[in-house]
């Protein structure tokens, strides 16, 4: 395809602020972009493949001949790459594949297993109480995003990694740069250094004064590093990923479900009358909202049919995980948010081996979280008008930048 | 074919007796096995893959593994 032709191509992602948090395309947009196999332009002028298809999503993140490695030839990028050093980006198993991938990311599985976040339910229950009596003791009006949605997995994280809360300004500010499509090159690499040279801090202070802690830092330099099977830097890039997708994800994902459920009172009262029903209405949740909308970005490695489409070797594709949540063949009325819906075929925490490897913890979140907001908030209700609401359209995981509400 | 049809093309009739297999080097720890079917999967204390509890599962737990075989990420899990 010439160049002429591509800068003809619509543009992916498409900024769109009229639709509001719950509308994933307008009508036209859906024209453009739903293919289901469409060739669009991204902002760094290069030309990617979209798909969107909850059949063709789940075969492509699971074929082996789509690389997650973002410096590979035709790598679907939505802003430059900053110039990185190798040690910018050890460790960043997100980024890799194969072995590579498969031998960091076994590092930490067992730590997110049903089974082990059973165990810190009374954390994030504890956790939960103190911010709710905390707001509960400050009165309404209230920013819920700032006072719950987000310090609650905050903490969570800070606490399993071994990371002062305290630092939260910090690490919090850097991560909404890194999340944020419109971050220049400089900034990008200032905020990834900042971050990578605090966690190295920790590691250090870590390593000198090796007090016995079991947060999984410590345990992670007592059982890998220490025996030399894991480099520091690793463990830095490892436990950078840990700490942002840990709060980013879980945050955004509180503040749209509040605003959506107490919009149809009934709805936000069935998680106190009908407690039984929260995990479902959680996955419904996961699968309506679907936070990251820009996409999962691949760069194919050798020529594959996907959805009918030849995708080569060397061209890129953005797997729209949102838009599969939402297609007719596995999901009826998939515009429809419905709290007894079966939702488990979603793909909100992506598909193929690198499939969200924190979603027990994310779900028990969730579920803790929204149950006792309404148990203890029954006449929660937002506090300001739609178009008043600011969301977050440049970062790579979707959201509110802040929901007033009232009780 | 893709996964999704493998999956569909692997059903076995109703009534006969379902075998459950698992690759440990496809697996790639998500846990959707064992949310969906506890009685059949578990993870490994150790590095957090897959683990058969049974691999003849009882009649009714045949659906729930159905579902872990489509909801599996790594098409780690076989049944015959």
């Amino acid at each position: 395809m010439t160049r002429a032709v591509e800068a003809e191509l619509p543009l992916w992602p498409p900024v769109n602020l009229a639709r509001g948090p719950f509308a994933l395309l307008d009508e036209s947009e859906r024209d453009r972009y739903v293919g289901p196999v469409t060739r669009v332009r991204l902002p760094t002028g290069h030309a990617a493949w979209l798909v969107t298809r909850h059949a063709d999503v789940r075969q492509l993140l699971r074929h082996p001949g789509f690389s997650s490695d973002l410096t590979r030839p035709g790598f679907p990028l939505l802003r430059p790459l900053p110039p990185q050093a190798p040690e910018d980006v050890k460790g960043s198993f997100i980024r890799m594949d194969g072995a590579e991938h498969a031998r960091l990311r076994r590092m930490l599985t067992a730590e997110f297993m049903i089974k082990n976040v059973r165990r810190i339910e009374p954390l994030i229950r504890q956790t939960v109480d103190e911010s709710l009596t905390d707001l509960a003791a400050a009165g309404p009006p209230a920013d819920l995003v700032s006072t719950f949605a987000l310090p609650l997995p905050s903490m969570v994280i800070c606490h399993l990694l071994g990371v002062p809360y305290a630092d939260h300004d910090f690490f919090q500010s850097r991560s909404r740069a890194l999340l944020d499509q419109q971050t220049s090159p400089e900034v990008l690499r200032t905020a990834v250094q900042e971050l990578r040279d605090y966690i190295r801090g920790l590691i250090g202070a870590k390593r000198a004064h090796p007090d016995g802690s079991e947060d999984l830092l410590s345990r992670l330099i007592a059982e890998r590093v220490e025996p030399g099977e894991l480099d520091v830097d690793e463990l830095v890039g490892m436990a950078l990923l840990l700490l942002i997708a840990g709060h980013e994800t879980t945050a955004n994902m509180i503040g749209l479900s509040v605003l959506l459920l107490t919009r149809h009172p009934g709805q936000f009262t069935i998680l106190r009358d009908e407690p039984d029903r929260a995990a479902g209405v959680v996955e419904e949740l996961l699968r309506y909202l679907s936070i990251v909308r820009t996409g999962l970005f691949r760069a194919a490695t050798e020529d594959a049919e996907i959805g009918g489409q030849l995708i080569r070797a060397g061209e890129g594709a953005i797997v729209l995980i949102s838009l599969a949540n939402r297609d007719a063949a596995v999901f009826d009325d998939g515009d429809d948010f419905d709290p007894y819906r079966q939702a488990h075929q979603h793909v909100a925490f992506g598909f193929g081996v690198h499939q969200c490897i924190g979603q027990p913890l994310a779900r028990a979140e969730l579920r803790i979280a929204l149950v006792e907001l309404a148990r203890r908030f029954p006449d929660l209700r937002v506090a300001a008008a739609p178009q008043e609401l600011r969301t977050r359209d440049n970062s790579i995981v979707f959201g509110l930048d802040a929901l007033p509400v009232t009780w | 074919m893709s996964p999704a049809e493998g999956d569909l093309a692997d059903r076995p009739v109703a009534g006969a007796t379902l075998r459950v297999t698992v690759d440990r080097d496809a697996c790639c720890g998500a846990g959707n096995c064992v949310r969906t079917a506890p009685e059949v999967f578990d993870q490994d204390d150790a590095d957090g893959l897959v683990l058969l509890r049974r691999a003849e599962p009882p009649p009714g737990s045949v659906d729930a593994v159905h579902r872990a075989v489509e909801l599996c990420p790594s098409g780690a899990i076989r049944v015959t």
